[in-house]
């Protein structure tokens, strides 16, 4: 069983790219293989680095098992003519390989048919891998492709080698022109330029590992090594561990080391944020932090190469380091010449979205929407400052227009943060306030991912949910929603963040109620004439959040996924109460009654659904006069009662007790369902058990549909409805 | 404390060193353009010649005007105008990026002493309808050159391709001489007194002037009926070229005709329209609800020309009907869109 290796050699594949490229070609190959009968005898690995994808399959098959199979040929009514076999069966025979005396009769639903048992012969491996390869490979999946030779051939960056290998022997194997061969290249610098795999297997590793080339775990081994052992120089600091950049680095490198660099310490002066943006974000370095967790004025920066020992590069780091931080403090020390409040005016020549207009515009509806916000929150009892609000609004956007913003746009919000803390806002703002507008200015684009925290205050809560409401309404208005992958302003994210904000802070807001509002906000502006009149507003916005919510508590808050279903069944409008719900009904599942109570719940609604597709009458209200079981009369006195109790734990927001009380209800439902047949054939007792249903669904899922929950393969204990009686 | 410390190159030996790199691998030295452009790529020995199905090589400086990042000649990293060495190869050898590190060891750059990444860096300029892959490539932590595969220029999928590197010369010679502003730079050193010229000798009066021009002194009103001439004449020759393209003259006069016609100088003034267009933005004098629109009419023109001058190389075929080349609608979004302005 030989080892079968492919490399595809490449010119530098974008670092983001790798991992995922990578894998799907060892899925392909995989998939290929299975669906060839060659399946290794084990685990396929793969291997990639910036120049190379490669995958290693230990001991395939050389060719396919041959297998036995069954044809079936013409009729026998065409095949046989005085006994004589015809042209048509002697054909078949003929293609078979066997002789016309061999065929077999088979009987099948049209009648009976001749057949023929063939052997057919598996093909080599080799010729299989030589004629499917190419296609797995161009199928692969990339974010963005080109063309280099001819415009069919695309792939993420141009392919310059191939190598393909049965243990010593080459493949035949040919893609966008190469032809594969047994060469491969090692490091760009360290290495000679081709050199030879003898066979597949781990002698190719090892071949590779001569040339200066190392897989992703042992690259990001030896970085993660190298940054312990130059931050060691050193005493007490620590780098920051930071897993986005490890990964970026792991796939910029080949050979990757580590150097420490120094900066001048006057540049520490200037906020973490902006030295720690220059280094990670547009250089790549580590940063370095002392004993007390404060930044230290070294970095670390991961080579393609085995070291630096004349400190050659560690000299051209440090001076492109400094030359970024020099650009950062001149941009800071102009920024200061225009304060944040004379720049809310300028926001009128910086777009924001070219039919929602300029930042401007776009700072007055915010601050519109926040101060509605703002009374909705105040009035909950929640301690809130609305002018606090209300001058960060203003102040929010005013970064944009500063140098610093423009060459960080990934400080945008921050760097307002900064300014507005250093820069008198108002001659008789006391400290304290003007802290707390720079605080919520600093937290207005967070979280900028599920992991984010959200503002630290309510006050940037408040800011940054009526930020985000503001570009989602303008967006849907206009109809630019997010399609399948597609969601080019990111909305899906910034709702993502209003739904963990609210949560997280308790916020009394309705999601419906916020939508409308930010709506509201553009009354009679410009951007309104350039609506869509085709969007369903309210709809389309329900379901959005709805979803994010549903993200949201499945896959960041962990609830299983039929308790969210019941919960938002019932309200997905606000959304501490959905998650207090959701704890609540996760708190009751594991009980016994609760379970009865679910697939009571979901019968009685299978039931009410039948009866409504049948056209069967539910009556208005519950009629006592037509009850004729004990087993009914019970339920239905029990009802009320319950009902009283749940509403009023519900109103409290006692979810837990409430659904205790459901649960009691647990021996009145089973008895009902043991002793009464619903779909009689008299209509009146017919009507008015079926109103009886429907009414214990309406009073008691306002906290969950538990017709939801998801039992585990019990719903068939008691009687069927159909065999009562 | 650079590998090439004892003898770094001057700035001019810097361009000679690659010019004469560049020469040897067959590539024509061109002059740099003389009229404004943002970027190497909008010279017509680029935005022009990477159309088409002919085979070309070249290399030439070329003066990169951007307005809006002038500084008054006081920040040592930033400049209005800055040179960069363009080298044009098409269609791109199999071995463009080992060519390339060998340009870099030509100038002085000893690579076994450095660390070199390409990182992924794609261009895209809407205005152009052009757009390319690539990577920036970083030698110690300085981006020092862009490397891009041109897919796509006005709205046309290239065949065959060209690769494009643009060496930011400014950047390398401040790397290679170890001075951290620009304007220190050793542009000259006179081989009989030793005597250097450097960067700020000569060009900071221009830095300093044009920052003035540009920011405080331009004529908005003027500068716009400068745009709108250029951009009318320019329209003008384009309607020219249509009616040529409509005629049904069986004749030579007809082919030569077109072939003569200046479809050349209307690349010009549309050059002409986009570094107006920058001058308006940097002075302030476009606001939100124009520029989209002022953009648009510059892309008209260049998109209208690069149909024109397709249909020009072909002899009158059109683009459509012209085997090598298809017409796509619409340039995919780049992942980065750094290059995003009407300059580049």
């Amino acid at each position: 069983m030989p080892d079968f290796l492919l490399e595809i050699g490449c010119e530098e594949i974008p670092a983001r790219m790798i991992d995922a490229g990578s894998q799907e070609l060892e899925k392909r190959v995989n998939d290929l293989l299975s669906r060839e009968r060659l399946a290794p005898a084990q685990t396929i690995i793969h291997l990639d680095t910036p120049r190379r994808l490669a995958i290693l399959a230990p001991g395939i098959p050389a060719a396919q098992p041959d297998i036995t199979e069954k044809v079936t040929g013409p009729s026998v009514s065409v095949s046989f003519k005085d006994g004589q076999p015809t042209p048509a069966a002697q054909a078949f025979a003929k293609k078979a390989g066997i002789d016309v005396s061999r065929l077999e009769r088979i009987t099948t639903p049209k009648g009976e048919y001749l057949a023929a048992t063939v052997r057919k012969k598996g093909r080599a491996a080799s010729e299989i891998l030589a004629e499917f390869l190419p296609k797995e490979i161009a199928s692969i999946y990339w974010p963005k492709n080109m063309y280099w030779r001819k415009p069919n051939e695309r792939f993420v960056r141009p392919v310059r080698w191939l190598v393909a290998m049965l243990d010593d022997e080459v493949i035949q194997l040919e893609f966008d022109g190469i032809l594969a061969g047994h060469q491969t290249r090692g490091h760009r610098i360290l290495a000679k330029s081709e050199i030879s795999i003898p066979r597949a297997g781990a002698a190719y590793i090892q071949a590779l590992e001569r040339t200066k080339v190392l897989g992703r775990d042992a690259r990001e081994q030896q970085i993660r090594k190298g940054l312990d052992a130059a931050t060691r120089a050193i005493a007490g600091a620590r780098w920051r561990e930071d897993k986005v950049l490890i990964d970026t680095v792991v796939n910029l490198t080949e050979f990757p080391s580590v150097i420490l660099g120094n900066f001048d310490g006057e540049f520490l002066e200037l906020p973490e944020e902006v030295l720690v943006t220059v280094m990670r974000d547009h250089q790549k370095y580590f940063a370095v932090e002392d004993a007390n967790g404060k930044l230290a004025p070294h970095f670390l920066a991961v080579l393609n190469t085995d070291g630096d020992p004349e400190g050659i590069i560690r000299h051209g780091h440090e001076r492109v380091l400094r030359a970024r931080f020099n650009d950062a403090r001149f941009f800071w020390q102009t920024d200061q010449k225009i304060p944040l409040r004379e720049r809310v005016q300028l926001l009128k020549h910086v777009t924001f979205q070219k039919d929602l207009g300029s930042y401007y515009e776009k700072t007055l509806r915010v601050q519109r929407l926040c101060s509605w916000l703002s009374e909705i929150v105040r009035q909950s009892g929640i301690a809130v400052r609305p002018g606090v609000v209300h001058k960060a609004a203003c102040l929010a956007k005013a970064d944009l227009t500063t140098e610093l913003v423009k060459e960080f746009t990934e400080l945008q919000g921050i760097v307002g943060g900064l300014y507005a803390r250093v820069q008198q806002l108002d001659p008789d703002m006391p400290e304290s306030t003007r802290l707390a507008i720079a605080d919520a200015i600093y937290d207005q684009y967070k979280p900028e991912s599920v992991e984010d925290s959200v503002p630290r205050t309510i006050e940037g809560a408040v800011l940054s949910i009526g930020d985000k409401s503001d570009s989602i309404s303008g967006m849907f208005s206009l109809g630019l929603q997010p399609t399948g992958s597609r969601d080019p302003f990111a909305l899906r994210r910034q709702a993502n963040g209003i739904v963990k904000i609210i949560a997280e802070h308790k916020l009394p807001l309705s999601l419906g109620q916020l939508c409308t509002d930010a709506r509201e906000a553009y009354r009679g502006s410009e951007a309104e004439k350039k609506f869509s009149g085709k969007v369903d507003y309210d709809r389309s916005l329900r379901e959005f959040f709805r979803e994010r919510l549903e993200f949201f508590l499945r896959d960041v808050r962990g609830f299983a996924y039929d308790v969210v279903k019941a919960v938002l069944a019932s309200d997905a409008d606000d959304i501490v109460d959905a998650i207090a719900r959701a704890e609540a009904v996760t708190k009751a599942r594991p009980s016994q009654d609760f379970e009865s109570i679910s697939i009571a719940f979901k019968r009685i609604k299978n039931i009410l659904r039948q009866a409504s597709e049948a056209g069967k009458k539910i009556a208005d209200g519950i009629d006592p006069s037509a009850f004729q079981e004990q087993a009914e009369r019970d339920l239905a006195s029990a009802i009320p009662e319950t009902a009283q109790k749940v509403e009023s734990l519900r109103r409290t927001r006692n979810y837990e007790q409430a659904l205790i009380e459901i649960s009691k209800l647990r021996p009145a439902v089973d008895r009902y369902f043991d002793k009464v047949m619903v779909m009689v054939e008299d209509e009146r007792t017919r009507a008015s058990r079926l109103a009886l249903l429907q009414t214990l669904l309406n009073e008691f899922s306002t906290i969950a549909d538990f017709s939801e929950i998801v039992t585990e393969g019990k719903e068939s204990r008691g009687p069927k409805e159909s065999n009562k009686q | 404390m650079n590998s090439s410390k004892t003898n770094p190159p001057t700035f001019q030996e810097l361009i000679l060193r690659l010019q004469t790199f560049w020469a040897e691998r067959g590539c024509v030295l061109q002059q740099p353009y003389d009229v404004e452009v943002g970027a190497g790529t909008m010279a017509p020995e680029t935005f022009l010649r990477v159309l088409g199905p002919k085979p070309y090589k070249v290399a030439y400086v070329q003066p990169s005007r951007r307005p809006a990042d002038g500084r008054y000649g006081e920040n040592p990293n930033r400049l209005y105008k800055h040179m960069q060495l363009q080298v044009i190869l098409k269609p791109p050898p199999e071995d463009m990026q080992e060519l390339y590190l060998q340009s870099l060891s030509a100038m002085g750059i000893h690579l076994r002493q450095h660390d070199i990444k390409f990182e992924e860096d794609n261009w895209e300029s809407p205005t152009l309808g052009a757009w390319g892959i690539g990577w920036q490539v970083m030698l110690d932590g300085l981006e020092i050159t862009q490397f891009t595969y041109f897919q796509q220029c006005g709205g046309v999928d290239l065949f065959p391709i060209s690769a494009e590197l643009t060496y930011g010369l400014e950047r390398i010679a401040a790397f290679l001489q170890d001075v951290d502003s620009i304007y220190d730079i050793a542009w000259a050193r006179d081989p009989e007194t030793g005597q250097v010229t450097t960067y700020a000798d000569v060009r900071l009066a221009e830095e300093q002037q044009f920052s003035v021009y540009n920011f405080e002194a331009a004529d908005v009103e003027k500068t716009w009926k400068h745009f709108e001439l250029c951009e009318s004449e320019c329209k003008k020759l384009l309607e020219g070229y249509a009616a040529l393209q409509k005629e049904k003259r069986a004749t030579d006069g007809l082919a030569r005709d077109r072939a003569r016609f200046p479809m050349l100088a209307a690349y010009d003034l549309c050059l002409k329209c986009s570094h107006l267009f920058n001058i308006l933005d940097a002075r302030g004098a476009i606001s939100v609800t124009e520029r989209v629109g002022v953009i648009a009419r510059v892309r008209s023109l260049a998109v209208g020309i690069t149909k024109a001058y397709l249909d020009q190389q072909g002899g009158g075929k059109s683009v459509a009907q012209h085997d090598m080349i298809k017409a796509v609608p619409k340039p995919p979004r780049a992942a980065k869109s750094k290059k995003v302005t009407v300059t580049s």
